[in-house]
């Protein structure tokens, strides 16, 4: 029974809806054979490659560059920025990168990328004629995208960024010290670096199953030599993946501080990823690259760069697969951090068609890292958390910071395919509080069935048009009123679509407004349910994640609305701007975390 | 919210309207007494209340003016019965489709006689739509009731009065319902009302109750979300679509996420990530069915989980479920039940960043309770006749569920039988007598909440239940016989006992389809069946004649008895009380193999019983033990729950009863205060008492200085239940300390309480006078109980 709270309908946030299918053949992966993942709990201290920013928080390893935030006038960044010793404090250090140039066909031509392209638009194609056309709805740009070349010689900005961003020769970053905390945080992380792999509560913790990984761990070892320039850092390129109900999402890093023996040295194929995937914002028909997102002058894991986010559909999962298989991602030896459902369900398949052994994290321990190093590292000097202000005032409602330095505890609300509610007491202590099957995947699923509609952002379109009081029951429909006695108001909706009951009603309402009406209905239940977790849990602040949120600002504010209503301005409902994103993120510090206990 | 009227189903044309007759005699009953109405008018199905009185015939029993004479003649009865007319008070509930709101409204017109009520109360969603029909037709003015109040004070209302009220809903079991015995207090609980909205409110107690919460995903957006899905319009197809779906076709699986690995991290694959997901992301047409039933299992897991969200934020464990949504579909009572065992159960646990809902294989019982009830569709109703009635304080007295005037609870599921649920045409009806007294708790129960009176449950218990409604059955022609036979100067009598063995007839038909129509089936509610439906066609006391013979009998035996047992020393004239007791327990007339000696032997008597009786040892012994404690210091005060009339209390009880209260010890002695089979009444052992006390000292001086008490047990049934007893013997027992309770006979030491735990000694005897059940008990025919009980300290 949550007020409907009118406007807000469809104001897109820098949506980047350009799309067109993933995957040219610049996408090339390759697994190094990293060794024991097991051990991957074992950080070295002298790098820091932590992952988790609250075991050492405000390890210059995990700060943003240069341009990075500047949050709350916290100077942390600028301490680990250009601290130089990290590099000689290493006795292992070998004494320069060995970049072995693979020996393999050049390849990711034109007529490749077609065909990955066309692979692709199979792919969807055979699902039946309605995802024929580009899925994603506001148009892909011409289909410039997948064309460029992923060969194209070195690009000077690479070249540049090693001077650029004052790093060591080679571009390592230093090692870290026990420096500030980012955003004065407390206290509470520092010195546990050693464990990262955070201990929960067994039950809450799929233990991912034996590490099945065959390779040996000395190929490992020298191939982690090569690539990424240090021997405890994982060779390039450096992805983190969350393969979820409906979505992919791929973080990968693009390293700006390559030197020119590095770039000599940087296999083809590895660098036709590079190219690809920075060069382009779509891939394919369907993937997507979140340009707004996009994280700059990070420097992670000792190495500067660029964060940059990529989405893709779940049923394109097999072809993404296949063309690893066919680029020969293998060769590049690189460990694929993966978690949500799909790291489980394609693992197999990884294995036996592209010879790509996935490294399986778990979901909730990959979110919960990936939203606190996000919001440790800001958003491009702007805060990564937000909420807003006068949330039921339409009028005067509007988007503001908010600092999240202190998160505990914190209620987090993930909302994907369905949803899972966790309550998050430190970074390593939380719990899963409960989920409903009612999210995403279902405002989608019945907006496809109500409406004929096919993608999230029509659906959304849609629903930013239309009317849900013309669907749903209200209060006043039934006690033409405010209900006293219980005080409820004759707005508040008493029924999800009661109306429909009626055939007369069923005639009179537009798809806009059914596609309203779903959204409403969907959101104004989680918001129930979160409250109420956040009640039995004693927790006030509610943390919304999830691409269910992505380009929703009908939800993100019908949210802020009904957290602050019906707990009478108790809780409140903050919100991030890498929404969906923290899993892959979160994959992709374990990736750093792995190669950290060799 | 409650329902609301929204179905399109309102009243319909004339033509339709009149064409339905209404069988008076089973619809509207008393309507010409109809003191109070009030109606509760939902979205398709309207429940009318009204309070009205019905005359009946009791059988009276009164001294002879001449009694205390000496009456030694032998053709001479010991007391006079006279059959008189008796008023007693009566709701009855109503509930028919809103179709026929206006037939009804003539019927009830035009049947009205004696009102003089003005008013009445309305609530329900529908109340406004019609108040103006309403008040046309019936000259009342409308009094709108609050929804909510009116739902919670019916709800009060049935569960406090009506034993077997809630139940459990258990799918694949059999039976599919296990009934609860009620709390005796009921508060504090959850009530969640299914409409078309969810209402989530905690009652505190009788007048303060709180909206803590709702949902407004509920019964309408099963019902509007399933019309735009499927073009089905009504909701009764809808969950006939539903229960023939599969969901796994429509909800994105955890598995479909997982694949295969789902096993190895112990995640059920089939718990639901995403309702509707595959929806979203596979491009099929999926089929009605399956969309119906991922839409049931979406807001059936979405209520329960906020259901039990609540019941933890507000610890409460007793959560009971109502609405046009569960309203007795084995559907969504099932889908509700799963949800709730699922996140009551897994709250904490789930080892998964997914949300998930229970979709096909669930866990046990969980500690948050899906409860549902019986006359869940009439709370409204009740509540606002209960609201409208508050001068008439219906609150102050117990009311007792009309076995024979009710419609059982029906299990109909929509697999079977979807016609039958469109329940066009069908009348529901529930009637409750108020009892005369209030009734509560013995307060010797060792734990009132755990007290289960019946011993055997036949919902459970398939082989008894077969023997037991056989064995019903079977008697049924010696019951109408005995009827006509008691009633000789009626010149329709023949004509009712055939009504009153037609309708027994069908009601044990129904039993034995829907063993759980009535609550928990048992030998107990056989009977009291029976007992309602005999009062219903107006035969109050068929036994009252063989129980005035055999009484008067037995009383010209009462001195030689006395005497033989004075003659006998005190260790011999323990063991001899006791076979006493027990011979006298033989005669009853509601044993088929004792009726039948009765019938054929007309000589049969106290001296036959004894042989009839096992010998020593006795399948259940602890005779000895009773001894034992009789060799110790008198009982404060005994309470006697006596059983039949004639030899049984006047040659076993009283001669027990003097030797109690030669040793010291008061005895309240209890017994029915309305007729059943050949059982002694209140006021029959009064004037036994009477014409005892004439003849012995020890019984009078009892009598006069109240160490003997007689007292009625408020019950008019051939069984016993400790947890409804009359307030007045309650508070007797509390105030004499009674420290020992003897409960004799079949029906209320075997068929009930032969489990019942006490605060203080008890003795259960009783000989098993019916084949099958002393085989059961590993006896024979007339084996003996003797169960003497100490509580562990």
């Amino acid at each position: 029974m949550l007020k409907l709270v009118g406007g807000g309908g469809g104001q897109y946030w820098a949506c980047s809806v350009t799309g067109t299918g993933l995957g040219g053949e610049g996408a090339v992966f390759e697994v190094a054979r990293v060794g024991d993942p097991g051990k991957a709990g074992c950080v070295g201290p002298a790098w820091g490659c932590v992952g988790i920013p609250d075991s050492a928080p405000g390890a210059g390893m995990l700060q943003a560059g240069a341009a990075g935030p500047a949050r709350g006038g916290q100077g942390a960044e600028e301490e680990g920025e250009p601290a130089g010793g990290g590099e000689e404090r290493q006795p292992r250090h070998p004494p320069a990168p060995a970049l072995r140039l693979l020996n393999r066909k050049p390849r990711g031509r034109s007529g490749e990328i077609k065909t990955t392209e066309n692979d692709l638009q199979r792919g969807r194609l055979s699902r039946g004629p309605r995802s024929a056309p580009p899925a994603l709805g506001m148009g892909d740009h011409g289909g410039l995208p997948e064309r460029s070349d992923p060969h194209a010689p070195g690009s000077p900005a690479v070249a540049g960024a090693v001077a650029v961003n004052g790093l060591l020769h080679n571009g390592f970053h230093p090692t870290p010290v026990q420096l500030p905390r980012l955003c004065g945080r407390g206290p509470a992380g520092v010195g546990d670096a050693g464990p990262p792999r955070l201990p929960l509560q067994p039950e809450l913790q799929p233990q991912p199953p034996p590490p099945q990984h065959d390779s040996p761990a000395k190929k490992c070892r020298l191939r982690r030599r090569m690539d990424s320039g240090r021997k405890n850092r994982p060779p390039f390129p450096w992805f983190g993946m969350d393969i979820g109900g409906t979505l992919v999402k791929l973080v990968y890093f693009e390293p700006k501080d390559i030197t020119a023996e590095e770039e000599q040295e940087e296999v083809e194929n590895l660098k036709s990823i590079r190219k690809y995937l920075t060069s382009n914002t779509a891939y394919g028909k369907t993937g997507i690259r979140d340009v707004h997102l996009e994280l700059k002058n990070l420097t992670m894991c000792g190495r500067k760069g660029n964060l940059h986010f990529i989405r893709f559909p779940s049923c394109a999962m097999h072809r993404f697969i296949q063309m690893g298989s066919e680029k020969n991602f293998s060769s590049l030896h690189t460990t694929l951090c993966a978690t949500g459902g799909g790291a489980f369900k394609f693992e197999e398949d990884f294995r036996t068609i592209a010879d790509l052994q996935l490294h399986k994290l778990d979901e909730l321990d990959c979110l919960i890292q990936g939203l606190l190093y996000v919001d440790s590292v800001g958003f491009n000097g702007k805060p990564e958390c937000y909420y807003f202000e006068n949330p039921t005032n339409p009028e005067l409602c509007q988007k503001k910071p908010y600092c999240l330095d202190n998160p505990y505890p914190m209620l987090l609300v993930n909302m994907g395919s369905g949803v899972s509610i966790l309550a998050v007491y430190s970074k390593d202590n939380y719990k899963r509080v409960t989920g409903t099957s009612l999210g995403g995947g279902t405002f989608l699923g019945l907006c496809c069935l109500l409406t004929g509609c096919e993608t999230f952002e029509e659906a959304l379109e849609m629903a930013a048009k239309g009317d849900s009081t013309n669907v749903d029951k209200l209060v006043k429909d039934i006690y033409g009123g405010d209900y006293e006695r219980f005080g409820l108001q004759g707005s508040a909706v008493a029924s999800s679509f009661g109306n429909m009951m009626s055939k007369e009603k069923r005639d009179s309402i537009s798809k806009e407004d059914l596609a309203r009406a779903t959204l409403v209905t969907i959101t104004n239940n989680i918001g129930s349910i979160a409250r109420m977790c956040a009640l039995n849990e004693n927790i006030d602040r509610v943390v919304f994640v999830g691409n269910f949120l992505r380009i929703n600002m009908v939800s993100m504010k019908l949210l802020a609305y009904a957290m602050d209503f019906w707990s009478k301005g108790q809780l409140k409902a903050l919100f991030l701007e890498h929404e969906g994103y923290f899993g892959a993120v979160g994959a992709l510090l374990e990736l750093f975390k792995m190669s950290d206990d060799q | 919210m409650a329902e609301c009227g929204a179905s399109g189903s309102g009243s319909s044309g004339d033509s339709l309207d009149k064409s339905i007759t209404l069988p008076p005699d089973e619809i509207f009953r008393n309507l010409e007494n109809a003191k109070r109405f009030a109606i509760d008018i939902g979205g398709s199905l309207t429940k009318l209340a009204y309070y009205s009185t019905v005359q009946h015939k009791v059988a009276k029993v009164r001294s002879f003016d001449h009694s205390g004479k000496d009456t030694e003649q032998d053709h001479e009865p010991p007391y006079e019965i006279s059959v008189q007319e008796e008023v007693t008070a009566r709701l009855h509930f109503v509930k028919f489709e809103n179709t026929y709101i206006e037939a009804c409204l003539d019927f009830i017109k035009d049947h009205l006689v004696n009102t003089e009520t003005k008013v009445i109360q309305a609530t329900g969603g529908g109340a406004y739509k019609f108040k103006d029909l309403i008040e046309e037709k019936l000259q009342l003015k409308v009094d709108k009731e609050d929804v909510m109040t009116c739902l919670i004070k019916g709800c009060n209302f049935v569960l406090k009065n009506i034993p077997h009220e809630a139940f459990v809903y258990q799918k694949d079991a059999d039976p599919e319902f296990r009934f609860q015995t009620n709390h005796p207090n009921i508060f504090p609980y959850l009530l969640v009302n299914i409409g078309s909205g969810v209402s989530i409110v905690k009652v505190e107690t009788e007048d303060r109750f709180e909206w803590i919460g709702g949902s407004s995903i509920g019964g309408g957006t099963f019902w509007g979300l399933g019309a735009l899905l499927t073009k089905t319009k009504k909701f009764d197809e809808l969950l006939h679509l539903a229960s023939k779906g599969q969901h796994t076709n429509v909800d994105m699986l955890v598995q479909d996420i997982y694949g295969g690995a789902h096993q190895t991290l112990g995640l059920s694959g089939n718990l639901i990530a995403s309702s509707f997901g595959k929806s979203a992301t596979a491009d099929k047409e999926f089929s009605k069915e399956d969309m119906a039933k991922s839409l049931l299992h979406m807001i059936s897991n979405d209520i329960g989980q906020l259901a039990c969200l609540y019941a933890r934020l507000h610890c409460l464990d007793r959560v009971y479920f109502g609405g046009f949504f569960i309203r007795g579909h084995p559907v969504t009572m099932r889908t509700i039940t799963y949800s709730i065992n699922f996140f009551s159960k897994l709250w904490v646990s789930w080892p998964c960043c997914l949300g998930m809902s229970p979709g096909g294989v669930f866990p046990r019982q969980g500690e948050v309770q899906a409860l549902f009830l019986r006359h869940e569709g009439y709370l409204g109703a009740i509540g606002a006749f209960l609201k409208g009635a508050e001068q008439d304080n219906p609150n102050q007295y117990s009311w007792g569920e009309n076995y024979a005037g009710s419609s059982g609870l029906m299990s109909s599921s929509p697999e079977l039988c979807p016609t039958q649920r469109a329940r066009s045409g069908t009348f529901d009806l529930l009637e409750m007598d108020r009892l005369e007294r209030p009734l509560v708790s013995l307060p010797l129960l060792l734990d009132p909440p755990s007290y289960v009176p019946d011993t055997v449950d036949l919902t459970d218990d398939a082989l008894a239940r077969k023997y037991w409604l056989t064995c019903f059955e079977e008697a049924l022609d010696g019951v109408v016989k005995r009827a006509v036979a008691s009633q000789p100067g009626s010149v329709d009598a023949a004509e009712r006992a055939e009504k009153f063995r037609q309708k027994y007839w069908n009601k044990l038909q129904t039993l034995r389809h829907q063993p759980f129509a009535y609550g928990t089936l048992t030998v107990r509610s056989l009977l009291d069946t029976r007992e309602h439906c005999l009062n219903e066609f107006n035969f109050p006391d068929p036994y009252s004649k063989v129980k005035q013979k055999d009484n008067g009998v037995a009383l010209k035996c009462f001195q030689r008895v006395v005497h033989s047992l004075d003659a006998l020393g005190w260790e011999e004239r323990q063991l001899a009380l006791v076979k006493g007791l027990l011979a006298g327990n033989v005669f009853d007339w509601g044993a088929k193999a004792v009726s039948e000696v009765l019938e054929s032997d007309p000589q049969f008597g106290f001296e036959e019983a004894k042989k009839k009786l096992q010998e020593r040892p006795w399948l259940v012994d602890s005779y000895s033990r009773w001894l034992q404690r009789l060799k110790g210091p008198p009982h404060k005060c005994a309470l006697i729950f006596a059983d039949n009339s004639g030899v049984d209390v006047i040659l076993g009880v009283f001669p027990f009863v003097r030797e109690l209260l030669s040793r010291g010890t008061e005895v309240i002695l209890a017994c029915n205060s309305g007729p059943a089979l050949n059982d002694v009444t209140h006021s029959e052992a009064l004037l036994v008492a009477e014409r005892v006390a004439a003849m012995d000292a020890v019984v009078r001086s009892a009598l006069r200085e109240e160490r003997l008490l007689l007292v009625q047990t408020g019950s008019s049934s051939p069984c016993l239940d400790l947890s409804r007893l009359d307030k007045g013997l309650a508070v007797l027992v509390r105030e004499r300390g009674a420290d020992l309770v003897v409960i004799e006979g079949m029906g209320r030491a075997v068929h009930t309480n032969y489990h019942a735990a006490l605060r203080c000694e008890s003795l259960k005897l009783a000989v098993l006078k019916n084949s099958w059940l002393a085989e059961r008990l590993g006896g024979r025919l007339f084996s003996v109980i003797f169960k003497y009980e100490v509580p562990a300290e």
